[in-house]
């Protein structure tokens, strides 16, 4: 029985190590180069980023400008920001962190 | 070859389990690398020119935002000023420094519409308080007349607040905030007894925003305060209208406040197109004598008439003169100021 369970859990740990690595594989793609306009101008490319930023134009801009560069590595940090000052929607808060850092 | 025993096996299994969760645990971190601490914020250099006198301010102000695990979200902000104001007579300037925190909270996101807030909060009343009220975004350096009706006395609170957006559509989002402040008359972190909140909604496809605050003072001479905002940031030009009204118990206001990007000349980087001319039109109205909304004795009306340019690398210079008209007085007001925004990760890495 603790054999078992003991394989289970070793077996569910590798489970887990995957789908973490392969769901956030997509996320951690940071752009080619560390500047972040240069994220946000590919970011702008796509159909699905449109929406990004749309939430940005629609929200953040309606107080502030957009920040002219900035390290792909706090563009989750900055969405959640947003999310809670400007009362984003869960929806919004993945469109907009699509677009800061597709 | 010795075979292995069952406990043996069992042990050894439960080793390549832990040895697995701790790969887990330790390349979870690197995989949400998107989340790194963030400090971000402004620095500026701010000349005000006030019926005569003029004085000098040195500001920074940075701003903490550190996620941690998937819901939680701490925020703060600091102030540091240097201000070097005239004595009169010709017996030169006085220096004072001060430093001290905006607001130091906890956010934690319960559920995709319901935030809950801890510990000391902007006061969610209006607009200007939360939204504009930061150097590296406020088009002029004063703060409007009424800024006083509904922030109770501080604009800050100690206590707890659940906020978020309620309803999001394709045709309006509804955000919503709602605290509670213990009273404080701790140094640090100075608060009245209140109770308050806000909810806005805002039409994507018009691009405009409506929303009602409400607060209560719940200390001595308990009083309410009722306030209406309504913003335009229309799509096809860069143009932003935005204007508020505050009721309080002895006085009421309202401001309105136009900008207007020159962006569709050549384009936003080019040397007309960083130039934004801003307008701000004022009236406050005194009901009867009060010495805690901190707004003007009298009835009052101003003008304000700024350009701001828009430099490159996050730099910006912010000019306005403005003309403030009341029976205790008229006189002008010239502001300059260069304001520095920065947004970079807490610390290095890959």
């Amino acid at each position: 029985m603790m054999m078992k369970a003991v394989r289970r859990i070793s077996f569910g740990a590798l489970l887990l190590t995957t789908m973490s690595m392969l769901s956030q594989t997509r996320n951690t793609n940071p752009p080619q180069t560390k500047d972040g306009q240069q994220a946000k101008s590919n970011a702008v490319s796509g159909p699905q980023k449109r929406d990004g930023q749309q939430v940005f134009d629609q929200n953040c801009s309606r107080c502030h400008t957009e920040p002219q560069g900035f390290s792909p590595r706090i563009a989750g940090t900055i969405a959640r920001h947003m999310r809670v000052r400007a009362g984003l929607s869960k929806d919004d808060e993945q469109a907009l962190l699509r677009f800061l850092n597709p | 070859m010795r075979p292995f025993s069952k406990a043996r096996r069992c042990t050894f299994l439960r080793r390549i389990g832990s040895v697995l969760l701790l790969g887990v645990l330790s390349i979870t971190p690197t995989l949400v690398a998107q989340n790194t601490p963030l400090i971000s914020g402004g620095m500026g250099f701010l000349t005000n020119t006030n019926a005569g006198n003029t004085s000098y301010q040195l500001v920074a102000v940075p701003v903490l935002a550190a996620p941690i695990g998937q819901h939680l979200l701490i925020e703060a902000r600091g102030n540091l000023l240097e201000t070097f104001s005239p004595q009169g007579d010709n017996r030169g300037y006085n220096t004072s420094a001060f430093l001290g925190l905006s607001y130091l909270q906890a956010d934690y996101i319960a559920t995709p519409h319901i935030t809950v807030v801890g510990g000391y909060f902007l006061t969610p009343f209006g607009t200007y308080n939360e939204r504009l009220s930061p150097i590296w975004i406020s088009n002029f350096q004063d703060a409007p007349l009424i800024y006083g009706i509904g922030t109770m006395g501080t604009g800050v609170g100690t206590g707890g607040m659940l906020r978020g957006n309620a309803y999001s559509t394709e045709k309006v989002s509804v955000s919503y905030a709602a605290y509670f402040s213990a009273g404080s008359t701790n140094k640090e972190f100075q608060s009245s007894r209140s109770t308050g909140g806000q909810v806005s909604a805002f039409f994507p496809k018009t691009r405009l925003e409506v929303g009602a605050s409400y607060g209560r003072l719940l200390e001595s001479g308990k009083s309410n305060s009722v306030g209406a905002h309504v913003w335009w940031t229309p799509g096809k030009i860069p143009l932003k209208v935005r204007s508020e009204y505050a009721h309080g118990a002895h006085s009421q206001g309202y401001w309105i406040e136009t900008a207007y990007r020159l962006s569709q000349f050549h384009g936003p980087e080019s040397l007309i197109g960083r130039l934004e001319p801003v307008f701000r039109l004022q009236q406050t109205f005194r009901n009867s004598p009060s010495g805690t909304d901190f707004l003007p004795p009298a009835d009052t009306q101003r003008t304000d008439f700024g350009l701001d340019y828009h430099l490159p690398h996050e730099l910006r210079i912010n000019t306005s003169y403005a003309r403030q008209f009341s029976s205790t007085g008229n006189f002008n007001v010239w502001e300059t100021g260069v304001v520095y925004r920065f947004l970079f990760p807490a610390w290095r890495g890959k």
